[in-house]
């Protein structure tokens, strides 16, 4: 107990809390959305792009946010206009942008710095990269998301459940999907730098799935995936604090956990 | 009751990208028409469907909308998707949110708006089913689930594309007997895109054919007698 009261006093891991919360919390909220549009791997995607943003920054001695934010935005609405215009497959483009990304990202690195600690932290997260001014940011930014999903909450599901329904009844759909892509790409962008570009698209996938196997009605799923994502990161900031293990990949172990508790629960429900 | 025109194509021509895939059409639906869309795959019956709900531009001619009509007070039943079959969402979530068009801001739907869903429920016999999961219904429930919300966003035209594609038989008659209710004794027009001719010839009063770049409208009993009737129609009726 002393233990834990001791972590609080050390302020990078209050800013690792208070950043990780409103992120993760953002992320399964957007997730829902995400992998019900079968959409999920474009956190995955806009990550491997934010990585490659970040590689150039630091090439080029740039603050990292201000550059990597435009250029996955940026991303975002490619990929979304890829998969909409074009007979590339979502996930197909999905696939090409993340890896062509992430190809120039570890290119660069190695033609600067090298695989220095910094790189390191961007591919797997490290509690210690924020500063005060990256959780006024983060603040911010989550707050904006958090905001318009709930104001656009009854668009949000009518566009996922049913596109074409929504287009025909007057609902401006492609301005939804893209503010669906910009948030999520501010989403990534914040939580990347946490819990790493390899892994910051699970904290989308994992409570939306877990959700959706309890609950029936897209409400409680939405409450739900959110809570538990909240949960769930706590729970691994905490645990990566005690056994000290790295942050990200500590939190998506505890997402992995709730997720087979879920199924488990579910396989109970209908014996 | 008077019949008055909800909606009119006057010499429209449609297709994409300056290729016309429909020339020079003329029909109208009036309020209380059964009107079923034919042709084979390709003859650009989705194309049609677009137009009407306003979602493609026609290249030449207009197609007016009655005003009580205009943009988001279409009854649209579309084709389902994968992505739905599997949807975490109550039945009374998804039939409501038939209540949103481009113009309300709200975080909330009103009392008369949960009324007026409870009552299309009630029409079409799924109001015991209201807080179940969609993705737990048959297939034919579904129809009817989406058909209680393209109910919620029009009352007097439905549009439905396909309906019966993916059903039984028994749920295809149910839902065949649903739309006649509603045409006959709600006085809901209906225009539906189908490739089921044989109850397309039973329910329908006026068919429209679409055929390469060419296209017939008229009733029942003058498409069968049309080339076009007597090729497609098989009589079968």
């Amino acid at each position: 107990m002393s233990l834990l009261l001791e972590m609080f006093t050390y302020p990078f891991i209050l800013r690792a809390f208070i950043v990780g919360i409103l992120v993760s919390l953002c992320a399964a909220l957007l997730g829902v959305s995400l992998v019900l549009k079968r959409y999920s791997m474009i956190g995955d995607g806009l990550s491997h792009v934010s990585f490659g943003a970040l590689a150039i920054a630091m090439a080029c001695g740039w603050a990292p946010l201000p550059v990597s934010i435009p250029v996955v935005i940026a991303a975002a609405l490619f990929l979304l206009r890829l998969t909409e215009r074009s007979r590339i497959g979502a996930d197909a483009a999905i696939a090409v942008v993340s890896a062509s990304a992430l190809a120039i990202g570890v290119v660069v690195t190695s033609l600067t710095t090298g695989m220095t600690t910094d790189v390191d932290s961007y591919m797997f997260g490290s509690i210690l990269a924020m500063d005060r001014s990256d959780v006024v940011l983060s603040v911010i930014l989550c707050a904006a998301v958090l905001v318009l999903f709930v104001l656009c909450y009854h668009k949000l599901f009518a566009i996922t459940f049913d596109e074409s329904f929504s287009r025909a009844t007057g609902v401006k759909v492609n301005w939804y999907n893209t503010l669906l892509s910009v948030l999520t790409a501010l989403t990534i962008v914040l939580g990347m730098q946490m819990c790493g570009a390899m892994l910051i698209s699970s904290l989308v996938i994992f409570p939306a799935l877990t959700a959706m196997r309890l609950f029936k009605s897209f409400r409680s799923v939405v409450i739900c995936a959110g809570a538990l994502s909240v949960v769930c990161f706590c729970a691994g900031l905490t645990g990566s604090y005690l056994i000290s293990t790295p942050v990200g990949a500590t939190v998506v172990l505890v997402d992995l956990a709730a997720f087979l508790l879920s199924c488990m629960v579910q396989r109970l429900r209908h014996k | 009751m008077e019949k008055k025109i909800l909606l009119e194509c006057r010499d429209v021509s449609l297709g994409y990208e300056g290729q016309p895939i429909w020339e020079h059409l003329d029909f109208a639906v009036h309020s209380g028409d059964y009107l079923c869309i034919v042709g084979e795959n390709g003859s650009g019956k989705s194309t049609l469907l677009k137009s009407l709900l306003g979602l493609l531009k026609p290249l030449h001619g207009a197609i007016t909308m009655a005003p009580s009509l205009r943009r988001g007070a279409i009854g649209y039943l579309p084709q389902q998707t994968k992505a739905q079959k599997d949807f975490p969402a109550t039945v009374s979530e998804v039939v409501l949110s038939g209540f949103l068009s481009a113009r309300k801001w709200r975080f909330f739907y009103s009392g008369a708006e949960k009324a007026q869903a409870l009552m299309n429920m009630g029409k079409l016999g799924i109001l015991e089913l209201k807080d179940k999961c969609y993705r737990e219904l048959s297939g034919g429930q579904q129809q009817r689930v989406l058909l209680a919300r393209a109910l919620c966003a029009a009352g007097e035209l439905l549009i439905l594309d396909e309906p019966v594609t993916g059903l039984d038989p028994t749920a295809a008659q149910d839902l065949y007997r649903t739309l006649e209710y509603l045409n006959k004794s709600e006085g809901i027009a209906i225009v539906m895109v189908t490739h089921d001719i044989r109850s397309a010839l039973r329910c329908a009063t006026t068919i429209l054919h679409a055929g390469q770049r060419q296209w017939f409208c008229g009733s029942v009993e003058e498409y069968l007698a049309s080339p076009y009737g007597k090729r497609f129609g098989g009589g079968r009726a």
